[in-house]
């Protein structure tokens, strides 16, 4: 994990530099550790094996080199999603598995496996998709009521709002036998990804790229309504873009590789105290240290207990929590 | 406007309005109370299958897990909010139910569910209790020892260890063969149907013990309203009186969980129905109200859970949702601190 | 005596409180003075027993704050704090009460009842003592304050800012009471205030503090001097005689 110590380690100057050395030194690592995602794992696969026609090669195609792209893309889109998630509700600590958004996207998936369990991915795609976008809208519509708007209560919402929902989801499969299918469906792992399954995930790459190209309003956003219309901007449109590519992040990322949790969090933060909080600045190196984040600790799950993977979801969980509870103690002085 | 008092005071009388609010509080509580004995009635007398003797045996039991579980949790909830200044949060928040989660997918994972099944309950209990004694221990004394920190950093940590513990129960939960998942998932649910005597005995004199510590310090609980600042400088002895309160929250609720697993929103349900119906901030009112609560909505859910829709076991999911919901509404209807 | 010995704190590499010796607590009023971030509110922290020290000692009457039990400490010393949000809904009754919990510990005795009726009736609060805190005007909610303050019955008393949030008006009514806290009733008044003139008119004594340290130590007139406010805040500060009394001149 050093990719992600090492920025924080180097305290933000008062002056902010452009900082192109950690931007290229980051960049390159993202590129090494995409190449060793794409020769570690049981079957041996090296670079000089896969010139021929054999097996290797075609393990290379069908299963290693998709996994890499939904790894890269997994993890630059998630880290987007909860920057923008962060912008539109203008709190630190939210994402979309503190906000109820994840939880409803579940329980849309869950509705396709009773009700239609035939459904193709895509049709199960939008289904979530659909229900994240209703989860976004029901979590401003709340936070929004929320008379205080207190750093911590607001993903305390969020969190209780997605308790609700996975309670709901949780009776539903309970009563039908579906908990452990539920179980093993959601947890975050991207060892079924394989060509021909997994290119759901492109949808969260053009979301990075829309959210790319509306930056500058997401920032504005970010200052709040008031500050967003004085400067001519509406309000409403952007946030609808916000909500629809948070939505499609997670619901693309949800039916390919599962819950990935904490990764928006602490991406996005850890991004913050680096370089600060005008968007476009930032979404790049949201997007590059996302990847970084992700293949490095899917790398990490795969050659930890090898020749078993241990779970995506449980190596960032473990790596995220700690990385996150260093920031809220960090930050403690202005945290509330 | 300031004069000098005069040498003999005039005798105040008992003011009328103070009386007649106290005299309130009396008559709601003693209603709640008639409430209980005709909730447990109907309970025990309604709907006999076979020997009434046999059926008020086994259903004695689960009114005195409701009624032992209630007091934890009416009591330990209501002292929580108390401590921490805030009343949208349950010591469930704090990481509690997930750790239970986690300790019981540790047992079935390393021991397997036979084994699991097989343990003496004692055993069993006795562990769990002492590790989320633990568990809870390590992280206030963490938080509170030393500097002082925010209240709502140390919630805010409770929550991310929570997200923490599922994950990786999750994860051993995902290499358990569905047998021993079917064995685990039902200690997933509260259940106050068939507890274990002994356990219900150990349980009840954690439980009761906890009262004893809490019933002495209800007019300091009420000073701690007031805000750390102004109790102290009314003489409270905050960091040793939070902390033992703390440590008696964390057993209270040890046990009740250990006994018929986690119930997450209950807490939040009754605490807030017992400030809105005492009547009165004094914790003398608010912590009996908050238990006969707890008793109404456990015993009053499982009736018509079992009675009326012919469901079983999934008391918790039920109240989840339930109090979930009336969590935003209490946060969305005045805003919380 | 509220006397402090060599005490120190440290926040982080801070040094917020710098090596204090001083006694607080002689008759009449005392004001504390100095910029933001002077170590004022920290210097009340740690009498007030919500501070524990870095080094050095505090003692009031000669009890070391540190080992003796709270509630004795309690009824010597009350301290008035400014941000009195309360959760629970209280009345101003339920608030002058809680003044004796020091002495009775929440069970009224006849004598507690005695104070909590002659603090309510200084302060002029008979007709509100069934309202709740949170129906009361700011103005109210301070003499509120102040009631169950008078009702601890103490030798000293801290005011931690007193004018913060109060219009003019009330302002003058809050100084007029602690001036009349000390000369009717003999109470020993210290009270941080963040206004010089406030406390060039109503302090007998002034105690300046700057960077954790104590800097002027003076009867309130030899404090109120160009040369000694502008050492303080670090910005030149005129001071001009109206009407025979000190007023500082901070503007422009």
């Amino acid at each position: 994990m050093t990719a992600l110590s090492a920025p924080p380690a180097s305290t933000p100057a008062p002056a902010r530099p452009r900082r192109t050395g950690l931007g290229v030194l980051v960049g390159v690592l993202l590129v090494l550790l995409a190449g060793v995602s794409l020769f570690v794992g049981v079957s041996d696969v090296s670079p000089a094996s896969v010139l021929g026609d054999g097996p290797a090669a075609f393990l290379l195609v069908a299963s290693r080199i998709p996994r890499t792209v939904a790894l890269v893309l997994a993890g630059a889109s998630l880290g987007i999603a909860g920057l923008i998630m962060q912008m539109l509700v203008r709190n630190r600590f939210v994402e979309p598995s503190t906000t109820g958004v994840t939880e409803f996207a579940t329980l849309g998936m869950l509705a396709t496996i009773v009700l239609a369990p035939g459904m193709p991915v895509a049709g199960k795609t939008a289904v979530a998709a659909l229900s994240g976008l209703l989860g976004t809208w029901v979590f401003l519509r709340v936070v929004r009521a929320v008379p205080v708007r207190s750093l911590v209560l607001v993903p305390l919402v969020g969190i209780v709002l997605g308790g609700v929902v996975g309670a709901v989801t949780t009776f539903v499969a309970y009563r039908l036998d579906l908990l452990q299918s539920l179980a093993q469906w959601s947890q975050g792992s991207f060892a079924g990804v394989v060509q021909g399954r997994y290119e759901f995930v492109w949808l969260a790459g053009v979301m990075v790229v829309v959210a790319w190209l509306a930056a500058d309003r997401f920032s504005v956003i970010g200052l709040g309504e008031e500050f967003a219309t004085n400067l001519g901007l509406h309000h409403r449109r952007v946030v609808a873009i916000g909500m629809v590519v948070v939505a499609v992040i997670t619901a693309s990322v949800l039916v390919t590789a599962g819950l990935v949790p904490f990764l928006g969090l602490v991406v996005p933060n850890v991004v913050s105290l680096v370089i600060g909080d005008n968007v476009r600045r930032s979404i790049p190196w949201v997007a590059v240290l996302g990847a970084v984040f992700v293949v490095a600790c899917d790398v990490l799950a795969r050659v930890l207990r090898f020749p078993y993977e241990i779970p995506l979801s449980v190596v960032v969980g473990i790596i995220g929590a700690a990385l996150f509870l260093w920031l809220l103690l960090r930050r403690r002085s202005r945290a509330h | 406007m300031l004069t000098e008092p005069a040498p003999v005071a005039v005798r105040p009388r008992p003011r009328l309005r103070a009386s007649v609010r106290r005299a309130g509080s009396a008559v709601r509580l003693a209603a709640l109370g008639g409430l209980v004995l005709a909730l447990v009635a109907a309970y025990l007398f309604t709907d006999v299958p076979g020997s009434l003797a046999y059926a008020l045996e086994k259903r004695g039991l689960t009114v005195a897990a409701t009624v032992v579980v209630a007091a934890a949790v009416g009591v330990s909830t209501v002292v929580f909010h108390t401590i921490t200044g805030n009343r949208v949060l349950t010591p469930s928040i704090m990481g509690f139910d997930a750790f239970y989660l986690l300790v019981s997918t540790a047992v079935v994972f390393a021991a397997g569910s036979a084994a699991f099944l097989a343990a003496d309950p004692l055993v069993l209990w006795a562990v769990q209790v002492a590790v989320m004694v633990g568990f809870s221990v390590v992280l206030s004394t963490w938080l509170f020892g030393g500097k002082r920190r925010s209240i709502h950093l140390m919630l805010l940590v409770g929550i991310v260890l929570g997200t923490f513990f599922r994950s990786f129960s999750e994860w051993m939960q995902r290499m358990l063969d569905p047998l021993d998942f079917q064995v685990l998932s039902d200690a997933f649910f509260a259940s106050l149907t068939r507890p274990d005597e002994t356990l219900l005995v150990l349980t009840a004199a954690l439980v009761a013990v906890g009262c004893a510590v809490v019933v002495p310090l209800l007019r300091t609980l009420d000073v701690l309203t007031l805000g750390e600042p102004v109790a102290v400088g009314l003489g409270v002895d905050h960091r040793r009186v939070v902390l033992t309160l703390f440590a008696v929250v964390s057993v209270m609720v040890a046990a009740s969980t250990a006994l018929v697993g986690p119930v997450l929103f209950l807490g939040l349900i009754v605490a807030n129905l017992a400030y809105a119906w005492a009547g009165s901030f004094r914790h003398a009112w608010t912590v009996p109200t908050a238990v006969l609560l707890g008793v109404v909505c456990l015993l009053g859910g499982q009736l018509v859970l079992e009675r009326v829709l012919g469901f079983g076991g999934t008391l918790s999911t039920v109240v989840d949702f339930a109090g979930g919901l009336f969590f935003l509404y209490l946060v969305l209807r005045k805003g919380a601190r | 005596m509220i006397a402090l010995e060599g005490v120190s704190k440290r926040y982080g590499g801070q040094t917020v409180v710098d090596d204090v010796s001083l006694a607080l607590g002689g008759e009449g009023v005392t004001a504390l003075i100095g910029p933001n971030g002077a170590g004022k509110s920290t210097l009340f922290g740690l009498v007030g027993r919500l501070v524990r020290p870095d080094a050095g000692r505090v003692t009031v009457d000669g009890l070391d704050v540190a080992t003796t039990p709270s509630q004795e400490l309690a009824r010597r010393v009350a301290v008035l704090r400014q941000d009195n949000h309360v959760a629970a809904r209280l009345t101003v009754q339920d608030l002058v009460e809680f003044g004796r919990f020091p002495h009775s510990r929440g069970r009224l005795t006849v004598d507690d009842r005695d104070h909590v009726e002659r603090a309510v009736a200084h302060l002029g609060l008979e007709g509100y003592r069934d309202r709740f805190l949170d129906e009361l005007s700011g103005g109210q909610r301070q003499r509120a304050s102040i009631a169950m303050v008078l009702a601890q019955d103490t030798r000293y008393v801290l005011l931690d800012e007193p004018l913060n949030n109060l219009d003019l008006r009330h302002m003058g009514e809050t100084m007029r009471l602690v001036r009349e806290m000390a000369d009717v009733l003999g109470k020993r008044v210290v009270t941080v205030l963040h206004d010089v003139n406030s406390a060039a008119a109503y302090a007998d004594r002034i105690v300046a503090m700057r960077d954790g340290r104590v800097v002027a130590d003076a009867p309130a007139r030899d404090v109120m001097r160009p040369e000694v406010l502008a050492d303080v805040y670090d910005t030149t500060v005129d001071v001009r005689e109206i009407d025979g009394r000190p007023v500082a001149l901070y503007y422009g």
